[in-house]
């Protein structure tokens, strides 16, 4: 290694449609370390290093590898020159095997190169697939169809395609938001001891912990530029903060709920999960107007199911969902659920809280087509809804819309996020129903979120929120429920005692309903 | 019982253009390419492969005229959907209309319809040709041998080479084969012009050794009925094959019927493919797994820099 510097970004810039993701950014990561490309949703983050990739061409800039002046033609140049790139949308063929995933990524190059038949070189590759499999410590069958696997195993499979293609400067473009906790901690310990072997690891992310933890350097982009790089343990979480955010971050002051009657009534809801055990056992809760209800527990323990029932979504279930005024919720249609005034935040935002293919005007309006707001059957009044949409996108600062007309799966996570809250809060909610609203957001947008749950809770709408970030779920809410296996186990009010909450969580509720 | 032994001896004869146009398409599709331009592409090769035999008289440079003439035609389709990305279904839909027109205009501007040319002397498969009732089915013409051979060669490529490997990873997920460094649009293309050339073949097998003189329109829908029978097979050449028997043997009991004496209105028996085309269509949809095994990209352009 005759030179310090791995791979040099200067001076990159890159547009997309008129939108400036990229300028002037400058960036180098050095042989022998794990350096974190920190910021915020839409800094530029993964523009950047699909252009270190080869996958974006840069409009202005220069590239360099070990010093040397480098053009990338294309991911195929990239790997030649021994980038490789863990994408945050997985680049996997989901009904190959993961031999033949990796098959395909080889560069045919001597050092690669595996004789005889096609059937034979597969054979081969299973073989060292095997190898360095256990030489990382993941246990992954080379045989086994992509599809079949599990999130954290394809990117399992993503990194041994990267490295067996002989990657010395690896990228992971948010490597960590998919995974659990212990999952997210071993992949990182292997990426830093492959760093200490001498390759250059960068590692794209958004969360805090990651870089103090396991960053050597970071490097902090915000709207488009590098803002700063430095060693992150001579730096304070909050100063991170702030220079991704570039003003102190919003503070969540916590004011008092004045909670009234209760608006909706849970009573003893069961579903049979689709593996035959019970999905949901009895869930019981009142929910009242003026208060945020949150919902706490470990992922997989019915919250999803939960959520499908209360918003409408198919779900086939036992028990009742009494809405005051109404009586059983669940013969409600969606149009009537709109009728009601009921808000629902769905956690697949792009799946089901969004028309990826439409407009943002489109998706915006869509909520209201049906009362005659926007036009009768035969007409769109499209003046009107454009002009109520634009005043949404500036009301609730979805950030990210060059045009209305723009397609809703442009939007970056938290503006598509932002995006659904303008429309359902369109109408005042006097009921709103929220899943793990801030998943994949940054500080700012998930701050702006919060704001709005809790501002929608001020005008005495009833807010429950089901979240499996126990953090948000304590910042959020005035009253705390515990699901495990299918039930509310235990109740907490505000101030709610993490220890006794993380207890409940694993199923050790010592006394239910405190 | 001779009306048996002459009816399995004719189907091979209509099941090989189904067969191959059948192929063509699978090989462009696994790729991601929907490729609805068959009929007319069918009907080029039809009507090269007779200018050929008209010109020359060889059966074979005809038939690879007949290849070469549908694969030069499917550029200008590879140019719509893979450069202009237009819309697939409206690009194979046009390049139909614009195959049909063309191929009438030049036929009597160069005045090679209904001039009969002579076919290719039938090969008898022995001993395979002395079984009763089957033995027919064992005599003829020798590209009928060939397409099992041309099944086989398509099948390895698909399965069992890198080149198949990628071309299918091309059409499944181009973007994560883009990120592989597999040039997309070159796999894509080279689909389009490898499963244009058989069906090219299988439009030249239709006029030069099937009808052996050109007409309009000869094709009759065959490469409509192609497209379905992809769907029917769920984009296995094996399945393709056995589908193209299947219609081949209804089409051959058609002539059989008539001679037989049996008086079917003219029109109810040219709509009979069309119907038993429905109806597998309708079988097939009304199974559980209706789009398993469907090129996961099938009909969606590639564009390297979209975000999403």
């Amino acid at each position: 290694m005759s030179s310090l510097n791995a791979i040099q970004l200067t001076g990159v810039s890159k547009s997309f449609d008129g939108f400036m993701a990229l300028s002037q950014a400058d960036f180098t990561a050095k042989w022998g370390e794990v350096h974190a490309l920190l910021g915020e949703n839409g800094a530029g983050k993964s523009s950047l290093m699909n252009i270190a990739a080869g996958l974006y061409a840069p409009e202005s800039g220069s590239l360099f590898i070990d010093d040397n002046p480098v053009r990338l033609n294309g991911p195929r140049d990239a790997s030649r020159y021994r980038i490789g790139m863990v994408h945050q949308h997985f680049k996997l063929v989901k009904p190959f095997s993961v031999a033949e995933n990796i098959l395909l990524a080889l560069p045919e190059q001597p050092g690669n190169a595996v004789r005889g038949s096609h059937r034979q070189r597969l054979r081969e590759l299973e073989q060292r697939i095997r190898e360095k499999a256990t030489e990382l410590g993941f246990a992954i069958d080379p045989a086994q169809i992509t599809e079949t696997l599990s999130v954290a195993e394809q990117q399992r499979v993503e990194i041994l395609k990267v490295l067996l293609a002989g990657a010395r400067i690896l990228i992971l473009d948010e490597p960590t938001a998919v995974l659990t906790d212990q999952e997210a901690e071993r992949l990182l310990e292997t990426v830093r001891a492959f760093a200490r072997q001498g390759a250059a690891v960068i590692l794209v992310t958004h969360k805090m912990s990651d870089v103090k933890r396991f960053a050597d350097r970071v490097t902090v982009m915000r709207g488009g530029r590098t803002i700063q790089t430095l060693d992150p343990q001579a730096v304070s979480v909050p100063e991170l903060v702030r220079l991704t955010v570039g003003e102190s971050a919003p503070s969540s002051e916590y004011q008092p709920a004045a909670p009234g009657e209760v608006r909706l009534q849970v009573r003893d809801l069961r579903s049979t999960g689709a593996g035959g055990h019970g999905a949901l056992n009895g869930v019981s809760l009142d929910l009242r107007a003026g208060e945020i209800y949150g919902i706490a527990g470990v992922g997989g323990n019915g919250q999803s199911e939960l959520a499908n029932v209360l918003m409408g979504l198919p779900e086939p279930c036992e028990g009742t969902l009494e809405l005051a005024g109404f009586g059983d919720l669940r013969r409600a249609g969606s149009e009537q659920r709109r009728e009601l005034r009921i808000a629902a935040i769905p956690a697949d935002r792009y799946g089901t809280a969004l028309a990826g293919e439409l407009s943002v005007a489109e998706n915006f309006g869509v909520g209201q087509i049906h009362s005659g707001r926007y036009g009768s059957f035969f007409r769109l009044r499209r003046k009107r809804l454009e002009a109520e949409a634009a005043k949404a996108v500036a009301g609730f600062d979805v950030q990210g819309v060059r045009s209305l007309k723009q397609k809703a799966a442009l939007l970056s996570g938290g503006n598509a996020q932002k995006l659904v809250i303008a429309r359902e809060f369109s109408r005042d909610p006097q009921l709103v129903l929220v899943h793990s609203p801030s998943r994949g957001l940054d500080v700012r947008a998930s701050a702006a979120v919060h704001g709005r749950l809790r501002a929608a809770r001020d005008g005495g709408a009833a807010v429950l929120v089901i979240s499996e970030d126990l953090d948000e779920v304590l910042a959020l809410a005035d009253r705390i429920g515990v699901m495990h296996a299918g039930r509310i186990v235990a109740e907490f009010d505000r101030p709610a005692d993490r220890q006794a909450i993380g207890k409940a969580m694993v199923g050790n509720a010592g006394a239910s309903h405190e | 019982m001779d009306m048996i032994a002459n009816w399995l001896g004719n189907t091979p004869d209509f099941a090989v253009p189904f067969a191959l146009a059948a192929l063509g398409l699978i090989l462009t599709e696994r790729a991601g390419v929907l490729a609805l331009g068959a009929e007319g592409l069918m009907l080029v090769g039809a009507l090269a492969g007779i200018g050929a035999q008209l010109a020359y008289g060889m059966h074979g440079i005809s038939l690879l005229l007949a290849m070469g003439a549908a694969a030069l035609v499917s550029l200008l389709f590879a140019l719509m959907v893979l450069v202009l990305r237009i819309n697939q279904v409206i690009a194979g839909l046009a390049l139909v209309f614009f195959c049909q027109g063309l191929t009438g205009l030049l036929g009597t501007l160069l005045d090679w319809t209904n001039k009969p040319v002579k076919g290719l002397g039938a090969v008898e498969l022995w001993p395979l040709s002395e079984l009763p009732l089957l033995g027919k089915v064992f005599v003829q013409n020798p590209l009928v041998f060939l397409t099992p051979l041309i099944f086989l060669a398509v099948v390895w490529l698909l399965t069992r080479s890198s080149t198949g490997l990628r071309l299918r990873a091309v059409g499944e997920n181009p973007q994560a084969a883009d990120a592989a460094g597999i040039s997309v649009l070159g796999y894509r293309l080279a689909a389009i012009l490898a499963g244009s050339a058989l069906i090219g073949l299988a439009g030249g097998y239709i006029s030069l050794l099937s009808t052996k003189l050109w007409i309009a329109d000869m094709t009759g829908g065959r490469g409509w009925i192609a497209v379905a029978l992809v769907i029917f097979a769920r984009w296995s050449p094996w399945k393709a094959l056995a589908g193209a028997l299947l219609f081949g043997c209804i089409e051959a009991l058609i002539p059989q019927l008539a001679a037989a004496g049996v008086r079917l209105p003219q029109y109810f028996v040219l709509m009979t493919p069309y119907a038993v085309t429905l109806a597998v269509m309708i079988w097939v949809a009304s199974g559980r797994n209706i789009t398993g095994n469907q090129p996961g990209a099938l009909g969606v352009p590639f564009i390297r820099e979209e975000r999403r």
